[in-house]
């Protein structure tokens, strides 16, 4: 049982590149943080300087009330899931979650027990003979499991340890987790780049970005006001609509302080098919030019008649001037109509021109 | 499933394949049978006459008491040569695999004696560790050894063991080197975490890893240590002092060549052919399923 915080945590790598600019997180006692963020934002790098695999260069890492920046993995009382398993191949599925034990001493009865205990809450029991190539993807990553929670360490790391599963697969591993995680009530910090495993399991979020944080929160807290327009289209799928927007026109419509407002954000959920303008709120006429049907919910993707172009918030994005509306049900308009969408004065996200800031008018 | 082209033509492959076997065929079975013929025939000290003699060419061999001494010390040798030449290659291995600022220098320079001829490291050392000429010599005599291969047999042994073993490191070495980067670091890294330190991670992770590694060069050393060894000792010792560095190969060689007891020599190139057929198929054998970890 253990807090963990990162004190202005920095990692420049011995070429210059500085993977980490900088970072301040607060683990709670038995809470369960989620790093989130596309690839080559930092996060691994920062879960591996936790562990004690990266030196830190800058900051603190504590752990417990010890700083352990210059401890060895072995002594920080932790316990990691590697997204490749990193199973020893050459042990049986009860030795590799032994080896760790046996390694502090421990006495074979009490590994015993422990392994066996384990092996029951995962289901392992009768492959504790096996060897992993034997088992099948998801039995290893139980196996992985099973390392870690025998150990009863001080603190879980997760590094994406659900990516090489299946989606059916990945999602019963994600609430397997998540109950494990709240029965032994040990403090995890778990590493992804699925926005909806952040989301689903996180008791606090930290969205990451070229090595820096860029908001830490309530999941749902981020998604309901996100902080900058990265996490804005990070965070929720299909991704936020940004409009970039004349302050003067923001103005009029909304009034208040809004001199610096450059750039409009509006969930695909948030809009309805209407032809009134809501007080204070926003309306756009779209030409619909695909349909997305998935059952439950319908993607409506429309042009923007407006010259206005759509931002892209990071490459890769929607095309310019394209917004998505989500609307529930089957029912949905043709291509080529012509529509209107709205969204209520409570549902527009206002950023600064460089996306940066968020603004509460 | 495995890939297989189909030929229009049913000429075509038998055409393709052709060379090589005619290169098989005429350097390896042509000897090879020749010297099966070989072996059954006993000739006069002059030459003048050739007998069939069936198997007493091999019944000698069994009785010949220097025969069944060149076995011993083959297998000694082979054992001692693969032994310290795996041993220090692994060692060299696991210190380069290391990210070291120029690693890749110190990979390729220990690369290089593999490039290098039998005969030609047998001349090297000697240069070196010649009782009169060699550089080395003088300081182990000034150790307080008694340096001297000529005379001394075990001194003679140690000297082709040094040599030998020594131009296998290199073989050894890269071999290793694939194999520890085929480990993967996170399994490592989990060794690590799992509170298992530099010394235990090597026992308990990396070598067993290494294992399909260990076992496939210890076959290859024993072969070069059976075979390749020749030119090291021609160079070196010449078989002596008396016969106290005479392998297997070597007896071929002295025996036919220099003795010209042809039908024993051709004798025991079949038994040393018979070995290599043992040898290889152990290693078909145990490559194909893998040593199993």
């Amino acid at each position: 049982m253990a807090n963990v915080t990162l004190r202005s945590v920095r990692k420049t790598y011995p070429g210059g590149f500085e993977a980490i600019k900088g970072v301040d997180v607060d683990v709670g006692d038995g809470q369960f943080c989620v790093l989130v963020g596309p690839s080559g934002c930092g996060k691994s790098t920062l879960l591996r300087m936790v562990a004690g695999l990266e030196t830190v260069t800058g900051g603190e890492i504590d752990i417990g009330g010890r700083i352990v920046n210059q401890v060895e993995p072995a002594d920080r009382d932790i316990a990691m899931v590697f997204q490749n398993y990193a199973l020893y191949p050459h042990m049986s599925v009860y030795n590799n979650m032994a080896y760790g034990l046996r390694n502090r001493g421990m006495a074979e009865a009490e590994i015993k027990s422990r392994v066996e205990e384990a092996a029951r809450v995962l289901e392992l029991s009768p492959m504790l003979e096996r060897k992993p190539r034997q088992l099948s993807g998801g039995q290893r990553q139980r196996v992985a499991m099973g390392r870690a929670i025998v150990r009863q360490p001080k603190v879980f790391l997760f590094d994406e340890p659900l990516s090489n599963l299946d989606a059916k697969l990945r999602i019963a591993m994600r609430v397997e987790i998540r109950k494990l995680q709240r029965r032994l009530n040990t403090t995890s910090i778990y590493v992804t780049h699925d926005q909806l495993e952040a989301m689903t399991l996180a008791d606090i979020l930290v969205v990451m970005n070229g090595g820096q944080v860029e908001q830490v929160g309530n999941p749902l807290a981020i998604y309901e006001k996100p902080a900058t327009t990265f996490v804005a289209s990070f965070i929720g799928a299909p991704p936020m609509n940004l409009m970039s927007t004349r302050p003067e026109e923001i103005k009029s419509q909304l009034g208040g302080s809004a001199s610096d407002v450059g750039i409009l954000g509006i969930r695909p959920e948030d809009f309805v098919i209407t032809d009134q303008t809501p007080a204070g709120g926003v309306a756009l006429p779209l030409t619909v030019e695909a349909i997305e049907r998935v059952g439950a919910e319908t993607f409506v993707y429309g042009s923007r008649e407006q010259e206005e172009q759509r931002v892209a918030a990071t490459p890769g994005e929607l095309p310019p001037g394209e917004i998505i509306v989500r609307i529930p049900g089957t029912e949905a308009p043709a291509i080529g109509a012509k529509i209107r969408v709205a969204a209520v004065r409570a549902k527009l996200h206002l950023f600064s021109g460089d996306g940066r800031t968020r603004i509460e008018a | 499933m495995q890939k297989q082209a189909i030929f229009q033509s049913k000429l075509l492959p038998y055409a393709l394949v052709a060379p090589q076997l005619a290169i098989v065929l005429i350097f390896f079975y042509w000897p090879a049978l020749q010297a099966v013929i070989q072996s059954f025939l006993l000739q006069d000290a002059f030459g003048l006459s050739t007998s069939f003699v069936w198997f007493d060419n091999y019944l000698e061999l069994l009785k010949d008491r220097a025969y069944f001494e060149a076995i011993v010390r083959t297998f000694f040798f082979s054992f001692a040569i693969a032994v310290s030449s795996l041993s220090f290659a692994l060692l060299l291995a696991v210190m380069a695999d290391k990210p070291l600022r120029g690693s890749m220098l110190y990979r390729t320079l220990l690369i290089w004696p593999y490039a290098v001829a039998p005969p030609v490291v047998g001349v090297l050392w000697i240069f070196m560790l010649h009782p009169s000429l060699g550089v080395l010599s003088r300081y182990l005599r000034a150790l307080g050894i008694d340096w001297n291969p000529m005379l001394d047999g075990d001194q003679a042994a140690a000297l082709i063991i040094l040599a030998a073993a020594w131009k296998q490191i290199s073989y050894n070495f890269l071999f290793f080197l694939a194999g520890l980067q085929s480990i993967p670091r996170s399994v490592l890294e989990a060794a690590a975490i799992d509170g298992a330190r530099p010394m235990r991670r090597f026992w308990t992770v990396t070598f067993p890893l290494l294992s399909p590694t260990i076992f496939f060069l210890l076959v290859v050393n024993i072969v070069y240590a059976f075979f390749d060894t020749f030119g090291i000792i021609d160079t070196m010792t010449r078989g002596g002092p008396g016969t106290s560095t005479v392998t297997l190969v070597y007896k071929v060689y002295s025996d036919g060549l220099l003795g010209g007891n042809l039908g024993s020599s051709a004798a025991q190139s079949v038994i040393l052919m018979i070995m290599v057929i043992v040898l290889t198929g152990i290693q078909f054998r145990f490559v194909e399923r893998k040593v199993t970890y």
